[in-house]
C-alpha cells in the first residue's frame, strides 16, 4: 500500500512539477524578474560600481556580488551561494517544483488514505481543491503572494503564521465538510476565522518599489499556479494510485 | 490453541485498517517533510535554489 502511494506521489509529482514549471515560465516568472529589476534599482547605490565579471564556473564558493549587475540580487545574506541567472536558476526552480509536486501529492494521498474512502481521480481533484483552499487561498488573505521587493515582517513570524493558518484551515475545512453535527461544522468555520482575527505579522510599510499593478498581476498569477499545483497533484496522484493498487489482471 | 485460532478471523480485518492508517500517516509525514524542506527551510542556499518556486506558490519568502 505504502509502495503504491510513494510511486503514485513521485509519478504525479514529476508530471505536475514539469507542467507547473511551464506555467510559471509563462506567468509568475516574468513578473518575478520584472519585480527584481525594481528591487535592484531601489537597492542600488547611486554610483554604479564597475561591473565585476562573474566567474564562469561560480558554484558552491561563488561569491558573486557581480551577479547583482547581471540580474539577481538580494538583500539577505549576500555572500551565500545562489544559482546563476538563466539556465541554472531555471533548473533549480524545476527541481523545487518537482519536489513541491511530490510533496503535495504525498500529502493528498496520505490524507485520502487516512480518510479511507476509495481513491479515484474525481475524489483526487476535490481533495486537491481542498488543499488549495486551506494551504493557499485562506493564508493568502493575511499574507498575499509577494513579488521580490515587497516590504514584509520578519520571515520566521510570517512562516509561523502561514503554517498555523494552513493547518487551522485544513482542520476547519475537514470539519465543515465531514462533520455530522452542525455545531461541529460551525466550530470549523470559527477555527478558520481565528488566524485572521489574530492577524498576520504586518509589513513595516505598504510602499513597494514596483508598480501596484505588477503586484496585483502577481497575486492572481500565483494563486492560479497554486490552484493548478494542488488540483493537478490530486487528480494525477489519485488516478495513478487507483491504477497501481488495482489487483493485476 | 483454540482461542488463538478462533480469534484469528476477527483480527484479520484489523491489520488492514492498521496498515492503511500507518501508510497514510507515513505518506502524510513524508509529504510534509518535503514540503517544509522545499518551501520553508531557512539555510540561504536552499532558499536561493527554491526562491522562484516559493514566490510562485505564495509562500513567505525573504
Amino acid at each position: 500500500m505504502l509502495k503504491s502511494i510513494v510511486l503514485s506521489a513521485f509519478g504525479a509529482g514529476l508530471l505536475v512539477g514539469v507542467i507547473l514549471t511551464g506555467v510559471q515560465f509563462l506567468t509568475t516568472e516574468p513578473l518575478i524578474l520584472h519585480g527584481e529589476t525594481y528591487e535592484q534599482a531601489a537597492e542600488a547605490p547611486a554610483p554604479a560600481p564597475e561591473t565585476a565579471p562573474v566567474p564562469a564556473m561560480s558554484t558552491m564558493a561563488g561569491h558573486d556580488h557581480g551577479a547583482a549587475a547581471a540580474g539577481e540580487a538580494h538583500h539577505h545574506d549576500e555572500g551565500a551561494w545562489q544559482p546563476a541567472d538563466g539556465f541554472e536558476r531555471s533548473a533549480y526552480t524545476l527541481l523545487a517544483n518537482l519536489l513541491m509536486g511530490v510533496a503535495v501529492s504525498a500529502i493528498l494521498l496520505g490524507v485520502m488514505t487516512l480518510k479511507g474512502d476509495p481513491i479515484d481521480a474525481r475524489r483526487g481533484v476535490l481533495w486537491g481543491l481542498g488543499g488549495f483552499f486551506a494551504a493557499s487561498l485562506l493564508p493568502a488573505l493575511g499574507l498575499a503572494p509577494e513579488l521580490p521587493g515587497t516590504a514584509a515582517a520578519e520571515i520566521g513570524s510570517r512562516q509561523l503564521w502561514w503554517l498555523g493558518t494552513a493547518g487551522a484551515s485544513a482542520i476547519a475545512l475537514a470539519l465543515v465538510v465531514f462533520a455530522r453535527f452542525y455545531l461541529l461544522k460551525l466550530l470549523g468555520v470559527m477555527i478558520a476565522i481565528v488566524p485572521h482575527v489574530i492577524g498576520a505579522p504586518p509589513p513595516p510599510t505598504l510602499e513597494a518599489a514596483y508598480p501596484a499593478a505588477l503586484g496585483a498581476e502577481f497575486v492572481v498569477a500565483s494563486l492560479v499556479a497554486s490552484a493548478l499545483l494542488w488540483s493537478l497533484a490530486g487528480l494525477s496522484s489519485a488516478w495513478l494510485y487507483q491504477r497501481l493498487s488495482r489487483p493485476a489482471g | 490453541m483454540n482461542a488463538s485460532t478462533a480469534s484469528s478471523p476477527s483480527i484479520s480485518s484489523r491489520p488492514l485498517a492498521a496498515t492503511r492508517i500507518a501508510a497514510g500517516l507515513a505518506a502524510l509525514a513524508f509529504g510534509l517533510v518535503v514540503f517544509l524542506a522545499t518551501g520553508f527551510a531557512a539555510p540561504s542556499q536552499i532558499h536561493n535554489a527554491t526562491h522562484d518556486t516559493r514566490h510562485a506558490f505564495g509562500l513567505p519568502c525573504h
